[in-house]
């Protein structure tokens, strides 16, 4: 664990002023990605897990803004750099794969072109140099018949095909992450499968880091290797994955993953978490799920709880920290 | 097994998705259709719940829309069993989208008492407020939120209200098209659990629409798998999950993301839905099905019953089967 991680995000908050006062829409993220791996970012919506992707990419939404923590790329500070020089961060060192396939690719210009435009904007390439890379990662990415395929419009391809040609335009450059926000929530299952275990190769050949937003915890468990839990803008609880879905160790992990249908033994009635999440205008005081949390105490309505060690991995919750460091 | 509270046989809906007249007529094209809903045949059980489950384009909704009416079928018929008030049973629908199924510019209130109000189920402007409040409570909310607009409510809180207008009516039959996979996980417990609850304290009966295979287990009694328009396996829940006999059953099981049980390194079947347009000879799932030969090409398999109260069809579940019928020690083939 001594090597620079891929990602190092420090204690990012992200805020949104608005007339009454700012919203604070992320706050007290912290997380890391080593290269090679993939962390899955799960939460309801709402919760500002597609938020955290966009702030590392520098792609908020003015008025919304970095409020505070340190976004780090490679050992590299990313999150004060001016517009110009994130353009070049994005697509070249942060690949980007958004949700619907459809509209993330422009229906006016064949694959090829787009891709070739791509790989051109950020390697030194001439047209024919380009254009055969475009042909390998089509190929990389499993689309059979690369050669004929380059020359389609995005419409030629099936959702499945067309997510993968998203895919390759994220990794034009050799990105060094990538960050895949619901990647394969607009596909069917049995092309849900393909697409998550092509992240995998690919994040395993190519030493890639991954952060997999999603909101199916299914696909975090067959695809991820360490899971971030979200809850209204903060982190609750982040370990390797197999300890989170075995072990949640915050109330709202273990309510998220006893919600949830189980295709194992059948159960009369599905555990609930009653109520919903809070507006990111009215997070209460104290812990934000204490309104809805089984295990209340009267700590949780006055302390936000941080971050703490807690098993194999960190949840913020008072329960799993003893009364040891008592606020004063 | 009491009686089928809807018995549907060999319905099929076709949609003319040919190019305007003046184009066929120039450019010498023939008519086309689009086969959504093939031949498809299956009973719901009195007070119990069949699950259509399917990819995007298999014709689930469909079938929906043709039980309930908002379609004409092509060919078939479809028959409900008589009522508690010896009419043909009363089916009501509940919609994927909570945030599209409700008028916005409307208050709770009149879209809950729409229903009654139209088909004069009540005499009374007072009777309508006491029934409308009712149905409020049965679904978990306050009788004064009939005051609000649709968007003061969360999507979950929006499904509750649609099931709140399904129920207006005294049906005995729900049809619900994906009712929750527009909400998040946990709310989508908090619905599954009120449909559950309805249906043991009102007796109703649901046809159940998702593609969701852990919300269908959770919540059906019989489950049809349908592929490109046609049912391909039929079967009780605990015997579909146990023992998935069509290949596309089993391409369906072993590609959901699991939770509790993940498959990290697993194979993964190549091939996408063909395109309903132009679906493949004989049995549709041909071109994808590890053990297809000549013959899935070109016989389309019928649907066939198997002991253990299963449908299928598929020409080597038959051969299997037969094969496994006469005990001959010699060549039996299961397919792993």
């Amino acid at each position: 664990m001594t090597k620079t991680p891929m990602l190092d995000v420090r204690a990012l908050r992200v805020e949104f002023p608005g007339r009454h006062g700012s919203v604070t829409a992320l706050a007290d993220i912290s997380l890391t990605i080593q290269p090679g791996e993939i962390l899955g970012v799960v939460g309801e919506s709402g919760a500002g897990k597609s938020m955290t992707g966009l702030a590392v990419q520098g792609l908020l939404e003015p008025p919304g803004h970095v409020a505070g923590g340190e976004v780090w790329l490679n050992g590299r500070r990313i999150d004060q750099l001016s517009d110009r020089e994130m353009e070049k961060v994005r697509g070249r060192e942060i690949g980007a794969i958004f949700q619907d396939p459809l509209t993330s690719l422009n229906p006016l210009f064949s694959v090829g072109k787009q891709l070739i435009e791509t790989i051109r904007l950020h390697l030194p390439m001439s047209r024919s140099e380009a254009r055969i890379r475009a042909i390998e990662l089509l190929a990389e990415v499993g689309i059979p018949g690369p050669e004929i395929r380059v020359d389609h419009f995005p419409h030629q391809f099936s959702g499945g095909m067309r997510q993968r040609v998203v895919i390759a335009l994220a990794l034009a450059a050799r990105p060094k992450l990538i960050i895949a926000d619901e990647p394969t929530t607009a596909l069917d299952v049995s092309i849900q499968a393909q697409i998550t275990s092509l992240l995998r190769r690919l994040c395993k050949d190519n030493g890639t880091a991954v952060m997999l937003v999603t909101h199916d915890m299914g696909v975090i468990a067959e695809t991820a290797d360490r899971v971030a839990v979200m809850y209204a803008g903060r982190l609750v609880e982040i370990g390797p994955v197999a300890d989170v879905i075995d072990r949640p160790s915050h109330p709202y992990t273990r309510g998220l993953m006893g919600s949830i249908p189980t295709l194992g033994a059948r159960v009369p009635r599905l555990q609930q978490i009653d109520g919903a999440m809070p507006r990111l205008d009215a997070i209460p005081q104290g812990c934000a799920f204490n309104p809805r949390c089984p295990q209340v105490m009267p700590r949780c309505r006055l302390e936000r709880p941080h971050l703490q060690p807690s098993g194999a991995g960190q949840s913020a919750c008072w329960l799993n920290q003893p009364a040891q460091e008592s606020a004063a | 097994m009491t009686t089928p509270a809807l018995t549907v046989t060999h319905l099929s809906r076709l949609f003319n998705v040919s190019a305007p007249w003046l184009n066929r007529v120039i450019e010498r094209k023939p008519k086309a259709y689009l086969r959504a809903v093939d031949d498809i045949s299956f009973s719901v059980p009195s007070g119990g719940c069949l699950s259509l489950v399917g990819e995007s384009g298999c014709g689930k909704s469909t079938v929906a829309r043709l039980v309930t009416g908002l379609y004409a079928p092509t060919t078939g018929q479809m028959q409900f069993a008589l009522g508690k008030n010896g009419k043909p049973l009363a089916a009501q629908m509940i919609f994927q989208d909570p945030y599209a199924s409700l008028n916005p510019r409307w208050r709770v209130f009149d879209i809950i008492a729409e229903p009654l109000r139209e088909l004069k189920l009540r005499a009374s402007e007072a009777e309508i407020t006491d029934r409308v409040g009712e149905l409020l409570t049965i679904v978990g909310l306050a009788p004064r939120d009939g005051r609000k607009f649709p968007h003061e409510f969360s999507g979950g809180q929006r499904q509750r209200i649609s099931i709140a207008r399904a129920l207006a009516t005294e049906p005995e039959f729900l049809v619900c098209d994906e009712p929750t996979s527009a909400l998040d996980v946990s709310v989508q417990a908090q619905i599954l659990n009120l449909m559950r609850r309805l249906q043991d304290e009102i007796g109703l009966t649901y046809l159940f629409i998702s593609h969701d295979m852990s919300v269908v287990r959770h919540m059906s009694d019989q489950i049809a798998v349908m592929y490109l328009g046609r049912i391909v396996e039929q079967a009780a829940t605990e015997v579909l999950f146990a023992s998935p006999k069509h290949p596309y059953t089993q391409l369906l099981l072993e590609t959901i993301p699991n939770v509790t049980d993940p498959k990290r390194d697993r194979e993964v079947q190549s091939g996408e839905v063909p395109s309903p347009m132009k679906p493949p000879s004989g049995c549709t799932f041909h071109p994808r099905c590890p053990q297809a030969d000549a013959r899935c090409a070109a016989e389309r398999p019928e649907m066939q019953a198997y002991n253990d109260g299963s449908r299928v069809a598929c020409h080597r579940v038959a051969e299997t089967m037969a094969a496994l019928a006469v005990p001959q020690v010699g060549e039996r083939r299961l397919s792993a």
